[in-house]
């Protein structure tokens, strides 16, 4: 006989396919328990995974060498001042730091581990034995064109127009890989689900009664 | 000062991490280091922002009797009983999120049973919506379209065993995605980093302050 958590997973994987059907009142209880489930989950992990260890027990372990961590938590904290309408505008203190420091940080990664990277991959020898020399050449064009395709700078007319109309013929081939790539995914997920329902519930409970 | 302030401390916290990629003196590494430590803190208050904001929508949600206000109940149910055995996890109550003895915690069997088959069917349920979303875009109308169609069933076809059997389809795959799919991949990861970066700068400076929720002339 299939366990109590098999049987929860079952049904509950029913009541959201069920939707294949029509919008029914099974697939709105699963929905909203799925949010409300995800957001406990959250909880659960921030707190024990991220605010506990690096928070709590190292002020606990070690205050001498972290106490500055008051300060991150106590900006943790008047984030929450936005609830409390007199103190609202000192939500934004902690909240000018955060993301002044986020996007600081996204300054330096963005241009050091993207950009950077990036155009050194696409400086490609034209020289070479075989196709690589052609195939170096088409990635060259294509990272050429698409970038000319996604600046608005320019009018995209003559010259441009031309480049950036190459441009999105290799973002279409692009998007359709990843099509193709996200709907394999979905079908192995949909695989899963139905390995589940039969392997884990079905064939289990038949088992069972006969 | 309610708005200056915010401001001038988004452009002093900014510039933090800038400096210290361009100098190597310890007291800027160290200021950086334990920055990153207080960014992961702030970064876990912060997403637990949200799941206030949906305490209170859906509770006064409840309170006006709303359409589908019970389903409103079902989603602070699912959290609060989550949540709580999260919670209750930080004090070793339970035994913590994961396993004890190798049997699952009360989280951790919240999570395999009920979390896990939710999100998947979730996001299984797609399938079949991708599927009658393609009928309608694969229609090769112009060079474009025909090409999108092209590479999406030639990567699809490519990774199933009976298409990775077919001749030279797995070869044709490899190079879609080593070629014009890597070259148009580039192009955006380039266009999106400088974008971002961009936008970064406009927020160190103070001209970007909408998320301070402060308008220009403020």
């Amino acid at each position: 006989m299939p366990s109590i958590g098999t049987w929860l997973g079952a049904l509950l994987s029913l009541a959201i396919l069920s939707f294949l059907y029509k919008d029914n009142p099974l697939f709105r209880f699963a929905e909203s328990l799925f949010a409300g489930v995800a957001l406990g989950y959250y909880i659960g992990n921030q707190t024990n995974q991220t605010i506990k260890p690096n928070l709590v027990l190292a002020l606990t372990r070690d205050f001498a060498a972290n106490w500055d961590l008051i300060f991150a938590g106590l900006l943790g904290i008047g984030l929450y001042f936005r609830y409390i309408k007199k103190l609202a505008w000192l939500a934004r203190v902690p909240l000018g730091i955060y993301v002044g420091y986020y996007v600081g940080v996204t300054i330096t990664q963005k241009l050091h581990g993207e950009v950077l990277p990036q155009m050194k991959d696409t400086i490609l020898p034209l020289s070479g034995p075989g196709l690589a020399p052609l195939w170096n050449g088409l990635m060259i064009v294509g990272v050429f064109s698409v970038l000319l395709y996604f600046f608005f700078s320019l009018e995209h007319r003559g010259a441009v127009g031309v480049a950036s109309r190459v441009g999105i013929l290799f973002v279409m081939v692009s998007f359709g890989a990843a099509f193709g790539y996200t709907v394999m995914g979905r079908i192995s997920l949909l695989i899963g689900r139905f390995n589940f329902l039969v392997n884990d519930w079905l064939r289990p409970l038949l088992g069972a009664v006969f | 000062m309610r708005s200056q302030l915010p401001l001038i401390l988004t452009f002093v916290a900014g510039v933090i991490p800038v400096i210290a990629l361009f100098s190597p003196h310890p007291v800027m590494v160290r200021i950086a280091s334990r920055a990153d430590r207080w960014l992961v803190i702030m970064y876990a208050f912060a997403i637990l922002l949200g799941v206030v904001s949906v305490v209170q929508s859906n509770t006064k949600k409840i309170a006006r009797r709303d359409r589908g206000w019970p389903y409103a109940i079902v989603l602070l149910a699912g959290l609060t009983v989550m949540g709580g055995f999260g919670i209750l996890a930080n004090f070793g109550i339970f035994g913590g999120i994961t396993t004890v003895a190798g049997r699952p915690t009360p989280f951790q069997w919240c999570y395999s049973n009920v979390f896990l088959p939710l999100q998947a069917t979730m996001f299984s349920l797609l399938a079949f919506y991708m599927a009658s979303a393609s009928f309608r875009a694969f229609r090769a109308r112009n060079l474009a379209a025909g090409l999108l169609m092209i590479s999406a069933i030639i990567v699809m076809f490519g990774r199933i065993p009976v298409g990775e059997a077919v001749p030279f389809v797995p070869m044709i795959t490899e190079w879609i995605m080593d070629n014009p799919n890597a070259a148009a991949q580039r192009g955006i990861i380039i266009g999106a980093a400088l974008g971002a970066a961009s936008m970064s700068l406009r927020v160190i400076l103070g001209i970007e302050r909408s998320h301070l929720g402060l308008g220009k002339g403020e």
